[in-house]
């Protein structure tokens, strides 16, 4: 049990050193001077080394590392060039509207794809069963931004019964601020219920044939409660961990779609970093979500040990053979 | 039936990308109209005879731009699975014959790639070395690799166990020689189908860095790039924002229903386990 903690942590940690390396490094090797930017062309050549003295650009590298890793285990993200404000505050600010939209299109996610997978695997090679096999295809093959525009086109330029973008904070009306939530998270959900309909539908398929619904039916229950009692609570294991497993690439789609709604999450704040070279930002950003992903995959990871003792037992067994 | 409709999926797959491929190697020597010509006094006019699909705010013809958008996301497309596949086959085959620390090393590194979400990665490498079409795919390819290596090893693992490969080296053949003769092709189906489904990820993530102006650069005509533009004349020309965005999923589900039917063909044991 240590031995399987101990590795997996020391795992861990080795894959956030270099999650971390290599977004320091990116960002290092790319052309163009923070001073010089920060400055603008006017600036002499005096006032330029004595801001990249003060910024610490004028250490050798290892050490701009080391300085970057231990401000940022105390939670200091850097200043933003752009806005001359704490990095962790601005990101901060954005997660308000990045989590809410991450959290309410994992709900639109399940709320459409767990019935339908349900219904397609109790109908299998039924009209309905394609029917919901056709959906997930076309689901998978539109990109979330093309959804989103439609949508728009759909409710607020038609309908009119929302606007095309922006964001009403939650402190002024809660209610708005859900409301400008609701079509971003939509077109995000619509294409993640694609995904989980399809695996909800294979999981509860394989659950259904396993002996144990066998013989629930055998002691006379009624459909439903094996459907839903026996074999879905077995089947929703798998899908709650893709779910999780997801959120990295939520979080990705969150950046275009911010974009298209012009909402002022992470997306938009690292897409406007980028224009104008606000580098610091992008790190912060991009390290934040880096780090997101990997410490859930860790979880995940951990949890399946937990929950599955052979995966613990055959940890690095299984290929000596 | 449930034969008939796992073919449907290589057929229909197989029919679309066909249909793009063309398409895009048509739009190299013949578009209707020049992509890039415009003509203020003809702006936002509807599907006709002279413009079947209409024109955009410039005066620009819709098909023609579609048709050049085909060759844009194709090529976009197989240059970053080939830079994925080209480096992911080569470490995922070392890191199964070098087997021990090594080969932990080489995963841990795929690991870490493998985490990072393709538009993340890419936004990442395209805002380091700037915008365009070359670094798109470069980001794209990047992020293509640890899903080969993977792959690669673990099918290239189980294939260095066979009889086949001990009789090879009992005939006295080299490492290198078993990787190449034996070991690699024994990996190139599942290879296969997993370029067509990278294929179109790739697609995706390419019209959503041109959607957000990081990947092709205008006046270039890529599917991502005309929604982006579109939405801005949406309330004036709702069609604008159509056709672009049925060309991207129309390629997306070709090559996903093609990578499933080429699942099925190839590798029937899997799909079976799968249902």
């Amino acid at each position: 049990m240590f031995a399987f903690f101990g590795k997996r942590i020391l795992i861990l940690t080795a894959t956030l050193l270099l999650v971390s390396g290599m977004i320091f490094l990116v960002l290092k090797v790319i052309p163009g001077d923070p001073a010089q930017i920060i400055l603008g062309v006017q600036a002499t050549p005096e006032n330029l080394k004595e801001l990249r003295h003060k910024l610490g650009l004028d250490l050798p590298l290892t050490v701009q590392y080391w300085n970057w890793l231990s401000a940022l285990v105390r939670g200091d993200f850097g200043r933003s060039i752009t806005y001359d404000v704490p990095i962790s505050a601005l990101i901060a600010s954005r997660l308000t509207v990045t989590i809410p939209l991450a959290i309410l299109s994992i709900f639109f996610a399940v709320v459409l794809s767990v019935p339908l997978g349900i219904y397609a695997a109790t109908h299998r090679n039924q009209p309905g069963d394609y029917g919901v096999m056709v959906f997930s295809q076309i689901g998978l093959a539109i990109p979330a931004f093309w959804a989103g525009i439609l949508l728009i086109l759909f409710f607020a330029v038609h309908l009119q019964w929302f606007s095309a973008g922006g964001f009403k904070s939650w402190t002024e009306t809660p209610l708005g601020a859900l409301k400008s939530l609701l079509l971003p998270a939509l077109s995000l959900g619509l294409i993640r219920a694609a995904v989980l309909a399809r695996l909800t539908r294979s999981c509860m398929l394989e659950a259904l044939g396993e002996d144990y619904i066998r013989t629930a039916r055998s002691k006379g229950l009624a459909e439903k409660i094996v459907v839903y009692k026996h074999a879905l609570r077995n089947a929703l294991i798998p899908v709650v961990t893709i779910i999780g497993l997801q959120m990295g690439e939520l979080l990705a789609g969150a950046i275009v779609i911010e974009n298209v709604f012009n909402l002022p999450g992470l997306g938009r704040l690292v897409f406007l970093a980028i224009g104008q070279r606000d580098l610091p930002v992008v790190q912060g950003v991009s390290l934040l979500i880096a780090f997101f992903i990997v410490i859930v995959n860790f979880g995940v990871d951990v949890l399946y040990g937990v929950v599955d003792p052979r995966i613990r037992l055959g940890d690095g067994k299984e290929l000596r053979g | 039936m449930r034969r008939a409709f796992r073919n449907m999926n290589l057929v229909v797959g197989g029919i679309l990308v066909m249909a793009i491929v063309v398409t895009a190697f048509l739009s190299v020597f013949y578009t209707p109209h020049d992509p890039n010509r415009m003509n203020l006094s003809k702006r936002f006019q509807p599907p006709g005879p002279a413009n079947f699909l209409g024109t955009d705010q410039y005066g620009r013809d819709i098909l023609s731009r579609v048709m050049k958008g085909a060759v844009n996301s194709l090529v976009v497309g197989w240059v970053a699975v080939g830079i994925g596949m080209g480096f992911g086959v080569l470490l995922g085959s070392l890191a199964a014959y070098w087997r021990g620390w090594k080969d932990e090393g080489v995963m841990r590194l795929a690991d870490v790639l493998y985490g990072f979400p393709a538009v993340l990665s890419a936004i990442l490498v395209t805002s380091s070395f700037g915008p365009g079409i070359i670094n798109s795919m470069v980001a794209i390819g990047i992020f293509n690799i640890p899903i080969f290596a993977r792959l690669t090893r673990g099918a290239s693992l189980s294939v260095w166990q066979r009889d086949y490969v001990t009789s090879a080296r009992a005939i006295g053949q080299t490492n290198k020689a078993i990787i190449w003769r034996t070991i690699l092709p024994n990996t190139l189906s599942p290879l296969i189908v997993q370029g067509t489904v990278q294929l179109a990820i790739a697609i995706l993530a390419e019209a959503a860095l041109s959607y957000l102006g990081l990947g092709t650069q205008p006046p270039h005509a890529s599917w991502g790039r005309m929604l982006a533009e579109a939405q801005t004349f949406m309330e004036i020309s709702p069609r604008l924002a159509i056709f672009p965005g049925l060309a991207i999923a129309v390629a997306v589900l070709g090559f996903n229903l093609l990578g499933d039917g080429l699942r099925d063909l190839l590798d029937p044991k899997l799909t079976e386990a799968r249902r």
